[in-house]
């Protein structure tokens, strides 16, 4: 058998078969054997490993994303809620025809060409295992469709659930933020948790909704279905019910907010109201804005486009984000700091339209005469504020106003705040490098040069100055504390700055045209006009650019302060004219509401409806200028929407009046007012100051004062 | 065997392969019966009906006698081999690869064919050749282009399951013939050197990704990968007693793919659990043993070596399915005969079948005549 000499017989042959036969008899039961004992090894030794792999193929645990707690303001009313809602979402990667899939649901759900068109660029953006929603706040019959036909269209989940609803829309932006889906980044700081590719499931985006994202998120519900490797889904194992999320409850007194959002109109600007008792905040108004019911689903680019080209930029809370020059809104601030400083209110200062320092001259609005510490804020008088800092030195008036809350950063959670600057002469050495000018001082007492506030700051330090304490400005209910120390004035100093500030509105001063009595309740306040000097990271010219910034804080009523508030009205010109109607109006509604709904339905009429309705109307003529216009038929179909929604309106403000005014009679009714004081009236705008900028010509000469229209 | 009230020519079937086999097709016939969801279409029912055909069609074979054989071996083998040129024809024309020829009223897979052919004509030639040249080239040479025609034909296809089942039954009656075990020693070595080569440059794509797949499955698990490792959940998962008669989800819910063909074991597997699978063995076990041993008891060398030859075959068919299904080998279209549906396998394995039964009946005859 070794070798090819050996000769073969027959017989040799058949033992070589025999032999060879057998040994592949062998051969075949050592597989045999082989692979009874793979059966054993797998059947048995593996068997759980494989029970598992099997169970976890043939049950898909779908994640029920839980209800969002709802965020309600200070009356348990509303601000975020949930509606019912039927869905379609697309799960990249499980489409197998893109466009075909597309094409079927464009003709079951109607889309036309601009949303056809989102929907891609959301499937392009999209990462596969993430869903892309189609469509949501679904009616009946096109979700029926949909979820008959979805055996053939693989890849698209229909869905009952809930969305998130933002009743006054646009009014609470800002606030609340709003929701959206999970990005990649928010799913792997997750762990990759499952519930956030939940198809429905959303998360905080922005402000509120994301700082409290935890509490509101809730527990998801389960659904455990019996599935085919096609995702076919074969019956019912089991459902565990989600956990609603906690609700939110805030300080904010919804129907104020609504009202301050609306009655800011076409203007650029912020309204803050402070509860002088707790420091509650009732409203954080910033316009314009967005609509948080359109992030819900996810912008779309035209939509975003839109609001980033806005030179009013709605994406900017303007309340803790827009730092201004607060003018003349310093000056009872300063007025305080002054007597702090052994200044007596009772000392008078000459104005003879100006103040000289060496050899430069700053010019006041008008010529006071000789006034006095309330006749100076009555008036805004800078002469006055001039002489006197120089007297001080802003040195000493800086912690007074940081005291007040100026430049400080406040712990409210869900606000990004900006803090502004309260200069010193430290402040300046650290960042110019330069020693504290006596300039610095007269600028700075008047709220201009270096000086930056926010329109929350300005309003804190007006419930400060009203109330005395040093209250702490809050947004959640639970967290107000009404037991706020008193701040170190004496009720005698504060009562100067009280008087001066009644006399702005009630007196002679510069507010008078914005003057209220409901059943006695007056208001006391100061008004601002900011030289728009050095507006970064905006684009320069252009006549609405370069105007002043408007400002007003007050509160009321002026005897017993209940409310503060500070409003800033971007490039509004002056504070008397722009800021203080408005927050005139917002006072009104507090203790009077249909006489201030009825001053807001006369204005809105001529600004053409209601935010929602201009922010509609502004994005149907901007996507019609990018090309994608609405056809007649479904301009017709938003004309009818638009007319039911303002009747509805309607009946909602109605509603809302009849709330604020219940809510109103528990607050206790205002004494009577001081009386005013009669003075001369001159001037209203305060002056603008040159810069005292490190680089740049020294500040000589003084530019000729805008010339306000004089009060009544 | 031979009980009084039996008639004879019942009693003289060889039981102990029909008896085996009716039993495999039965719980095949369940497995494909409940593969469709508990229903006797589209599977079961024509199951059954062909393991009827092709049984009637293996004793019709049964009765042929040897002479016939041996006169059509090589008439037969060439035919094959003209099929299989044919089929390589028309799949240029045709423009793709094309393995059967539609003949009407069914399609024919000539490689199927061949599987059955290959040990008919070597069994032929070996018995032909003087034993003194068995050691010589004259006995090595004609015998490897007999293999080696048919084998790359079908390689061409491509069929490389096929292709090695034919070269498997040609190289088992090579070595039943007595050819020198320093041959197959030598030849092993250079397959052990080719192989790699031929890994990198015969293979195609999917061919050499199935094999580097099959040596890590997770490393596809949705890919190729996804059939070995769905159907080891599949038998795994169904533990010794198996989840019971149509409870399979693997199956059921189409996890396992080729559920009812390549990949049936594991489906019943997961139904029938361990014992299932024992018994498809035992039964496997024992057809091949009587296969082997009607070969060692066969009257003549032609005889001999053609049964073993067969058995060989159907011992590869089924040993590659199990070994593929259980994850021990590359997954290759080869299915589980009697149990898989498809009308080749069965049909070829029951072409094996029929032969060995004819040797049977030879040898009992030459117990009697000579």
């Amino acid at each position: 058998m070794l070798s090819g000499k050996r000769t073969f017989t027959s017989s040799m042959l058949h033992n070589s078969f025999d032999r060879r036969a057998a040994v592949f008899g062998a051969l075949q039961g050592m597989v045999g054997v082989l692979l009874a004992g793979r059966l054993t090894w797998l059947a048995v030794a593996e068997n759980e490993k494989y029970q598992l792999l099997a169970e976890s193929n043939r049950v898909n645990l779908s994640l029920i994303p839980p209800r969002r707690g709802w965020i309600l303001d200070r009356n348990g009313n509303p601000l975020a809620s949930n509606k019912a809602d039927f869905r379609v979402d697309l799960i990249p990667e499980r489409i197998h025809d893109k466009r075909e899939t597309i094409g079927h649901l464009r003709t079951l759900l109607g889309l036309d060409e601009v949303q056809v068109r989102e929907l891609e660029d959301r499937l392009a953006k999209a990462s596969g295992f993430a869903p892309v929603e189609v469509a949501s706040g679904l009616d009946w019959d096109k979700f029926a469709a949909v979820s008959l036909r979805l055996p053939d269209l693989p890849g698209v989940v229909t869905q009952r659930g809930f969305s998130r609803d933002y009743p006054t829309g646009p009014s609470v932006g800002h606030l609340i933020g709003y929701v959206g889906a999970a990005s990649r980044e928010d799913w792997e700081a997750e762990d990759k948790s499952p519930l956030l590719i939940t198809p429905g499931f959303k998360i905080g985006k922005d402000a509120l909704e994301k700082t409290f994202d935890e509490t509101l998120r809730g527990e998801p519900g389960a659904r455990r279905v019996e599935v085919t490797s096609g995702g076919r889904i074969v019956r019912d194992l089991g459902t565990r019910e989600d956990v609603s999320g906690k609700p939110l409850k805030l300080t904010i007194n919804g129907p104020l907010q609504d009202y301050a959002s609306r009655r800011i109109g076409l203007e650029s600007a912020a309204v803050v109201v402070i509860d002088c008792n707790d420091g509650g905040i009732l409203t954080l108004a910033s316009m314009p804005s967005f609509d948080p019911n359109s992030f819900v689903d996810g912008i779309g680019r035209v939509e975003w486009k839109m609001l980033n080209d806005d030179d009013h930029i709605p994406l900017l809370n303007k309340a803790v984000r827009g730092l201004y020059p607060p003018g003349s809104t310093m000056k009872p601030m300063a007025a305080l700091a002054l007597q702090m400083q052994g200044v007596d209110p009772e000392e008078r200062v000459s104005c003879p339209g100006g103040y000289r320092l060496g050899s430069r001259f700053f010019r006041c609005d008008a010529v006071h005469g000789s006034v006095d510490m309330r006749q100076a804020i009555e008036h805004s008088c800078n002469t006055y504020f001039w002489s006197m800092s120089h007297r001080v030195g802003y040195d000493a008036i800086a912690p007074v106003a940081r005291l007040l809350g100026l430049g400080q950063e406040y712990d409210l959670p869900g606000t990004n705040q900006r803090y502004g600057t309260i200069p010193d002469a430290a402040w300046k050495k650290r960042k110019y490098g330069q020693e504290w000018s006596a300039a610095d001082s007269l600028n700075a007492s008047i709220g201009q040069g270096y000086v930056l506030a926010s329109p929350l700051q300005l309003a804190v330090m007006t419930a400060r100055i009203a109330s005395g304490r040093n209250l702490q400005p809050s947004l959640l209910f639970d967290k107000v504390n009404p037991k706020a120390p008193l701040l170190p004035f004496s009720p005698q100093q504060l009562a100067v700055v009280h008087e001066g500030m009644f006399d702005v509105v009630n007196g002679s001063g510069t507010g008078g045209r914005s003057r209220i009595d409901i059943n006695g309740v007056k208001m006391a306040g100061k008004t601002g006009t900011a030289q728009v000097q050095t507006m970064i990271s905006r684009g320069t010219g252009g006549a609405w650019k370069s105007r002043d910034h408007a400002l007003f804080v007050c509160y009321a009523p002026a005897d017993k302060p209940r409310y503060a508030m500070a409003v800033v009205v971007e490039h509004g010109t002056f504070g008397a004219r722009a800021a203080a109607p408005i927050a005139k109006d917002v006072l009104t509604f507090l203790f009077d509401p249909p006489t201030a709904l009825e001053t807001l339905h006369a204005l809105e009429k001529q600004w053409g409806g209601t935010p929602k309705q201009r922010l509609d109307r502004k994005y149907a003529a901007y996507s019609a200028q990018a090309g994608l216009g609405l056809t007649p038929a479904e301009a017709l179909a938003a004309e009818e929407a638009k007319a039911k929604e303002e009747a509805e309106k309607k009946a909602e403000d109605e509603k809302k009046a009849a709330e604020a005014k219940q809510a109103l009679d528990a607050s206790p009714t205002p004494g009577p007012s001081p009386s005013p004081k009669a003075s001369p009236s001159r001037s209203t705008a305060p002056s603008p100051v040159p810069t005292a900028a490190a680089s740049g010509p020294a500040p000589q000469a003084v530019t000729p004062a805008p010339i306000g229209s004089p009060a009544p | 065997m031979k009980l009084a009230h039996v008639p004879d020519p019942v009693a003289r079937q060889p039981w102990g392969v029909i008896a085996p086999l009716l039993a495999l097709v039965l719980l095949g016939t369940a497995v494909l019966h409940s593969a469709a969801g508990g229903s006797w279409q589209p599977y079961a029912a024509s199951h059954l009906m062909r393991f009827a055909v092709f049984l009637a069609m293996a004793l019709v074979i049964a009765r042929i006698p040897q002479d016939f054989f041996v006169k059509m071996a090589y008439p037969a083998y060439a035919g094959v081999l003209v099929l299989l040129v044919l089929v390589e024809a028309l799949g240029a024309i045709g423009g793709g690869s094309q393995r059967w020829l539609n003949l009407g009223f069914m399609t024919l897979q000539p490689s199927e064919l061949m599987k059955p052919t290959i040990v008919l004509v070597l069994a032929a030639f070996y018995s032909n050749l003087p034993p003194g040249m068995t050691g010589s080239w004259r006995g090595l040479l004609p015998a490897l282009i007999l293999l080696g025609l048919p084998a790359v034909l079908v390689i061409l296809q491509p069929d490389l399951g096929t292709a090695l089942a034919i070269c498997f039954g040609g190289v088992v009656v090579m070595f039943l013939a007595g050819l020198p075990l320093s041959w197959f020693l030598g030849a092993g070595a250079v397959a052990a050197v080719a192989a790699p080569l031929a890994f990198f440059t015969l293979l195609h794509d999917y061919q050499r990704n199935r094999v580097l797949v099959f040596l890590d499955p997770e490393s596809d698990p949705l890919g190729t990968g996804y059939h070995i490792t769905q159907s080891k959940i599949a038998i795994g998962s169904g533990g010794i007693f198996g989840k019971g008669f149509g409870n399979g989800s693997q199956s059921h819910l189409d996890y396992l793919p080729e559920a009812h063909t390549d990949f049936v074991f594991a489906t019943m597997s997961e139904e029938w659990g361990m014992l299932g699978g024992f018994f498809v063995l035992l039964v496997y076990a024992q057809v091949l043993r009587w296969g082997l041993n009607v070969a060692r008891q066969a009257p003549n060398r032609f005889s001999m070596l053609l049964a073993a030859g067969l058995t060989a075959t159907v011992f590869f068919y089924a040993a590659i399915n199990l070994l593929m299904v259980m994850g021990l080998a590359p997954v290759v279209g080869i299915p589980l005969p009697f149990v898989s549906h498809g009308g080749s396998s069965m049909m070829t394995v029951m072409i094996c079948f029929g032969v060995i039964m004819a040797v049977q009946r030879w040898s009992r005859k030459g117990g009697t005549i000579t």
